[in-house]
C-alpha cells in the first residue's frame, strides 16, 4: 500500500452515513468477550450495527475484527479453544444464547471470506446448496433462483453456458462473486464480509465494491478491512478496533477527518 | 423433515464415536490378551538363556538367541538403511529443490516402495543370496531387512525435512557453506527430531518384521558370533514356536510375544519421547 | 584447507545422488530378478492358465494358482469390508468432532497399532478369534470349522490394516479448509450436513486412494494371516472353512522347494505376481493423490 493519506478529494467521496437513520440496529452486541486460552481477544465489544448500511470494521490486523465477525454468526463454535461470553443480538434473536436451529439463524447472514471457498460441487449445485437447505426442492424454483442471484453479481452471462462444471474452474474473482451469489440466495438480510477483496486483482475487487454499493439498498454489509481506502471508498459507518477493543467509531467523515485518538490519527497518517 | 435431519446427525455421530472409541479397545484389547497370556509363562530363564536341550519338547532354557538375533538384524539393517537413507533424503530436500516436478515423482515412487510387502523382499533377498553364493545367515538377514526399511527411513525423514522453510538454507548457503554442510550441519541438525523418528520407526518394523527374515537369517539355538552365522529371530521363535503341538511350547511361544510386544512398546514411547524432545529447541 | 572441504562436498554429493538412485532401482532390480527367476515356468505354461488354473499338483508339474489368488481376493475383500466403515468413521471423528484431549488419546494409539509386528496380530488371532470361530459363530451357524479360516483372517487383517488406512484418511480430511466447512454453515447447513456434503465430498479422491492402498497393504500381508487361515488349498466360499493366500504359499514352501523342479520358479512367479499386483494397485492410488494435492 502506498500512503493513505486522506485528501480533500477522497473524502468528498465518503458517503455521509448517518447512524441509525430512524431504525433500530440490526445487529446489537453487548459486553461480548471472547477469550481464547489465556489471551483476551475481545475486550468488552459494545456495538450497534445500522440496518441497510456499510458498516466497516477497520483495524490493523490480528485486531480480532475477524473474530468479532464470526461471533456474529456463531462460526466461533467451530473453535473449541475459544470461550465467547456476552449477547449478540440479530433481528430480535440473541443468537449466542440461542441453542435451537443455529442453521436457520445462520442464514439470516452472507458470509465471504477472505478467499474464496467454492464447495465442491458445480457452480449450479454451489448456487442451489443454500436454497435447498431452506426445505425448496422445486426444480424450476431453484433454477429460477440461482439464474436470479447470478445475475445480481453480475456472473450470469459468464457462466450460463457451465453451470454443471466444478466451480473450482472459475478464476479467483468469479469465485468470490460466486460465494456472494451462493449467500445472497439464502436471502440473507445481513452480509458479513471478511477482507472479501484480499485475494484479489483490482479489476475484481473494484467489482465486488460495486457491488456492495448496489447491495446495500437492500441488505446491511458488514466490511471487514484493515485496508484504508476501501474504508473510505465504501463506510457508512466506521468502527475502528485495535488489540481487541473498538477504538473509535462513527460516521467516516467526521472519524477520518478528526480522528479523536491517537491510534487512528497513526492509522489514517502512517498507512497501515 | 427437521427430525428425520436430526436423527441422521446423531446417528452419524453416535456412529463415529463408537468408531474411534472401539480404536482405543481395540489396541487395549490385544495388548491386554498378549500381556495376560505371555506373562503367566514368562520367567527370567526366558530372556536369560538360550534353548537347552529338550527346548522343543517343553525343555529347559529362552529365547535368548532370538531376543539378540533380531537385535543384531535390526541394528545392522538400521545402520544400512541410515547410510543410504539420509543423504538420499538430505538430496532430496537440499539439491532437488527447484525442481519440483522431480522432487514429486521421487516422493511419489517411495511411496510406492513402502507399500510393496516384506514376503516379496523375502523372495528377492532369496534369489540374491542364491546368486551370490551365501547361506542364511546373519548379513544376508541384515541386508533384506535395510532394504525393507531404508523407503520407509526416507520418507519419513523427508516428510520433516521438507517443512524447514526455505529462507534457512538460504541463509546458510549465503553464510558461505557448501551445500554438504548446508545438508549435515543445518538442515540434519534442524530435522533432527525427525531423524529419531525415522531411526526408531526403521528400527521398530526391522525387529518386528518376520516374512523377509524366514528364509533368509535362517534359524539357529545359538547367540551369532559372526556376520556369516545363521540368527534367529524373535518373530520367528514365536511363529515356530506356535505351530508346536506341545502346550509348553506354545505358552513360550506366547512369552516371547509379550516380549516382542514390550519392545515395541518401548521404542514407540522412545520415539515420541525423543521427537518431543529435541524439536523443543527448533525454529518453528 | 578449501581445497578438501570442495572434495568433501563433491563425494558426499556423488553418495547422496547413487545411494537415492539404488533405493528408486530397487523395485525395478526386484522385478527383473523375481521375473528371470520365474522365466522357467513362463516357458511351459501360458500366464491364463498359471493365474486362472485351479489345478495345483507341483509334483506332476501343474501349476494353477487360482486356490491362491481366490483365497487372496477373499481375506483381502472381507478385511476390507470390516475395517473400512470403522478408519472412514473414525478418521471424520477424529478430524470433525473429536476434543483435543480425545486426540491426546487416540493417535498414540494408532501409533502403536501402526508398529505392532504382524506375527503379534497372528498371536491374538490365535489367541481370541480362531476359538471364537469355532466355538461361537460356526455352531450359531451349525457348522463345525477349527476356526482357523478365511473369516478369521479377514478380521485380523481387518485390524492390521485400520492404523494404515486410518492415518491416510486422517490426512485427507485434515486438508480439506475449515473456511469451506464455515461456508457451507453459513449458508444455513447443519454441522454433520457440512461434513458429509463438505468435508466428505472434497476427500472424495483421497478417501477412494486410502482405501485401494489399504487394499493393496491386506493383499501382501504374510505372516499374521498364514497364522489364522489354516493353509488348505481349495476354493470355496464359506468363509468358515480354511484358505491358503499367496503370501503364505510362498512363506510355507520355502524350504522344500529346490527338490521338486520348477517349483522354485513357481514360487518366484507368486512373488513376481504379488509384487506387480501391489506395485500397480499403489501407483495408481499413489497418483491419484498425487493429482489431488497438485489441484
Amino acid at each position: 500500500m502506498n500512503s493513505s493519506v486522506i485528501t480533500d478529494t477522497n473524502l468528498s467521496e465518503i458517503n455521509l452515513g448517518i447512524r441509525g437513520n430512524g431504525h433500530p440496529p440490526i445487529v446489537s452486541v453487548k459486553n461480548l468477550n471472547v477469550y481464547a486460552g489465556n489471551h483476551h481477544i475481545l475486550k468488552n465489544i459494545n456495538l450497534d450495527i445500522p440496518k441497510n448500511k456499510i458498516t466497516v470494521l477497520l483495524g490493523p490486523s490480528g485486531c480480532g475484527k475477524t473474530t468479532l465477525l464470526k461471533c456474529m454468526n456463531r462460526l466461533t463454535d467451530l473453535y473449541h479453544e475459544l470461550k465467547v461470553t456476552g449477547d449478540v443480538w440479530i433481528d430480535g434473536d440473541n443468537i449466542l444464547k440461542s441453542n435451537d436451529n443455529i442453521a436457520a439463524l445462520r442464514q439470516k447472514m452472507g458470509l465471504l471470506s477472505q478467499r474464496p471457498y467454492p464447495l465442491p460441487m458445480s457452480i449450479f449445485k454451489n448456487v442451489a446448496y443454500g436454497i435447498k437447505l431452506k426445505g425448496i426442492y422445486d426444480k424450476k424454483l431453484i433454477q429460477y433462483n440461482v439464474e436470479k442471484y447470478l445475475r445480481e453479481v453480475g456472473l450470469w452471462e459468464e457462466v450460463k453456458d457451465r453451470l454443471h462444471q466444478p466451480a473450482v474452474g472459475l478464476s479467483i474473482g468469479q469465485q468470490q462473486r460466486l460465494c456472494l451469489a451462493r449467500g445472497l440466495a439464502v436471502r440473507p438480510q445481513i452480509i458479513l464480509a471478511d477482507e472479501p477483496t484480499s485475494a484479489l486483482d483490482p479489476i475484481s475487487s473494484k467489482i465486488i465494491e460495486n457491488l456492495f454499493k448496489e447491495l446495500k439498498k437492500n441488505y446491511t454489509i458488514i466490511l471487514v478491512t484493515h485496508v484504508l481506502r476501501q474504508a473510505v471508498r465504501l463506510a457508512d459507518h466506521v468502527v475502528f478496533m485495535s488489540y481487541g477493543e473498538i477504538i473509535e467509531e462513527g460516521a467516516p467523515a467526521d472519524l477520518f477527518k478528526n480522528p479523536a485518538t491517537e491510534k487512528l490519527r497513526e492509522y489514517i497518517y502512517d498507512g497501515n | 423433515m427437521n427430525w428425520r435431519k436430526k436423527t441422521e446427525e446423531v446417528v452419524a455421530r453416535e456412529i463415529m464415536r463408537f468408531s474411534t472409541y472401539s480404536l482405543i479397545l481395540i489396541l487395549v484389547f490385544i495388548i491386554a490378551v498378549i500381556f495376560v497370556k505371555g506373562f503367566s509363562s514368562l520367567t527370567p530363564d526366558m530372556v536369560l538363556k538360550t534353548p537347552q536341550g529338550g527346548f522343543y519338547y517343553g525343555g529347559e532354557g529362552g529365547v535368548l538367541n532370538a531376543i539378540v538375533g533380531s537385535i543384531y538384524i535390526a541394528c545392522g539393517a538400521t545402520l544400512i538403511a541410515i547410510i543410504l537413507g539420509i543423504p538420499a533424503a538430505l538430496y532430496i530436500n537440499v539439491s532437488l529443490t527447484r525442481y519440483k516436478r522431480l522432487k514429486n515423482i521421487i516422493r511419489f515412487f517411495l511411496d510406492a516402495l513402502w507399500g510393496i510387502p516384506s514376503i516379496v523382499y523375502g523372495a528377492f533377498g532369496f534369489t540374491l543370496m542364491l546368486l551370490m553364493g551365501m547361506n542364511a545367515s546373519l548379513l544376508a538377514g541384515i541386508i533384506v531387512v535395510a532394504l525393507l526399511i531404508t523407503p520407509i527411513m526416507v520418507r519419513t525423514f523427508d516428510e520433516i525435512l521438507s517443512t524447514i522453510p526455505r529462507g534457512l538454507h538460504e541463509a546458510s548457503l549465503a553464510l558461505g557453506s557448501t551445500r554438504t554442510e548446508m545438508a549435515y550441519r543445518v538442515l540434519f541438525k534442524q530435522g533432527f527430531s525427525g531423524f529419531i523418528t525415522a531411526v526408531l520407526l526403521a528400527f521398530g518394523r526391522g525387529i518386528g518384521d518376520a516374512a523377509s527374515v524366514l528364509f533368509t537369517a535362517g534359524y539357529t539355538d545359538l547367540i551369532p558370533t559372526a556376520l556369516d552365522e545363521p540368527a534367529a529371530t524373535l518373530p520367528l521363535a514365536i511363529f515356530f514356536q506356535l505351530s508346536s503341538p506341545i502346550p509348553e511350547v506354545r505358552e513360550r511361544a506366547f512369552a516371547a510375544a509379550a516380549i516382542l510386544t514390550i519392545i515395541i512398546l518401548i521404542i514407540s514411547l522412545a520415539a515420541r519421547y525423543l521427537s518431543a524432545r529435541y524439536s523443543k529447541t527448533n525454529l518453528r | 584447507m578449501r581445497a578438501g572441504r570442495i572434495i568433501i562436498d563433491r563425494a558426499s554429493g556423488f553418495w547422496m545422488i547413487l545411494s537415492l538412485a539404488l533405493i528408486l532401482l530397487m523395485p525395478v532390480i526386484m522385478g527383473m530378478g523375481l521375473f528371470l527367476k520365474s522365466v522357467p515356468i513362463w516357458e511351459q505354461n501360458s500366464p491364463w492358465q498359471l493365474i486362472f488354473g485351479s489345478d495345483w499338483s507341483p509334483t506332476r508339474g501343474n501349476f494353477g494358482f487360482w486356490p491362491f489368488i481366490a483365497s487372496s481376493l477373499y481375506v483381502t475383500i472381507l478385511s476390507f469390508v470390516l475395517s473400512v466403515p470403522v478408519c472412514f468413521f473414525a478418521a471424520l471423528y477424529l478430524t470433525q468432532y473429536a476434543s483435543e484431549r480425545l486426540i491426546r488419546m487416540t493417535y498414540p494409539a494408532i501409533d502403536i497399532l501402526a508398529g505392532l509386528p504382524s506375527v503379534i496380530y497372528g498371536v491374538w488371532g490365535i489367541l481370541v478369534v480362531v476359538p471364537f470361530i469355532s466355538k461361537v459363530i460356526s455352531p450359531f451357524f451349525g457348522s463345525n470349522s477349527s476356526g482357523y479360516s478365511i473369516a478369521a483372517g479377514g478380521v485380523v487383517l481387518a485390524i492390521m490394516c485400520i492404523p494404515y488406512i486410518l492415518n491416510m484418511l486422517i490426512e485427507v480430511f485434515k486438508t480439506v479448509p475449515s473456511g469451506m466447512k464455515e461456508a457451507s454453515l453459513s449458508l444455513g447447513a447443519s454441522y454433520w450436513e457440512s461434513v458429509k456434503h463438505v468435508v466428505v465430498r472434497k476427500s472424495f479422491a483421497g478417501i477412494v486412494s486410502a482405501f485401494g492402498l489399504g487394499l493393496a497393504k491386506a493383499f501382501g500381508e504374510t505372516i499374521a494371516v498364514m497364522m489364522v487361515v489354516g493353509n488348505h488349498i481349495q476354493v470355496t466360499v464359506n468363509p468358515l472353512e480354511a484358505g491358503y493366500p499367496l503370501p503364505a504359499l510362498i512363506a510355507n514352501n520355502y524350504g522344500e522347494m529346490l527338490s521338486i523342479p520348477m517349483y522354485d520358479a513357481a514360487l518366484m512367479f507368486a512373488a513376481l505376481l504379488l509384487l506387480a499386483i501391489i506395485l500397480i494397485i499403489n501407483l495408481i492410488f499413489r497418483y491419484l493423490i498425487y493429482k489431488t494435492h497438485i489441484e
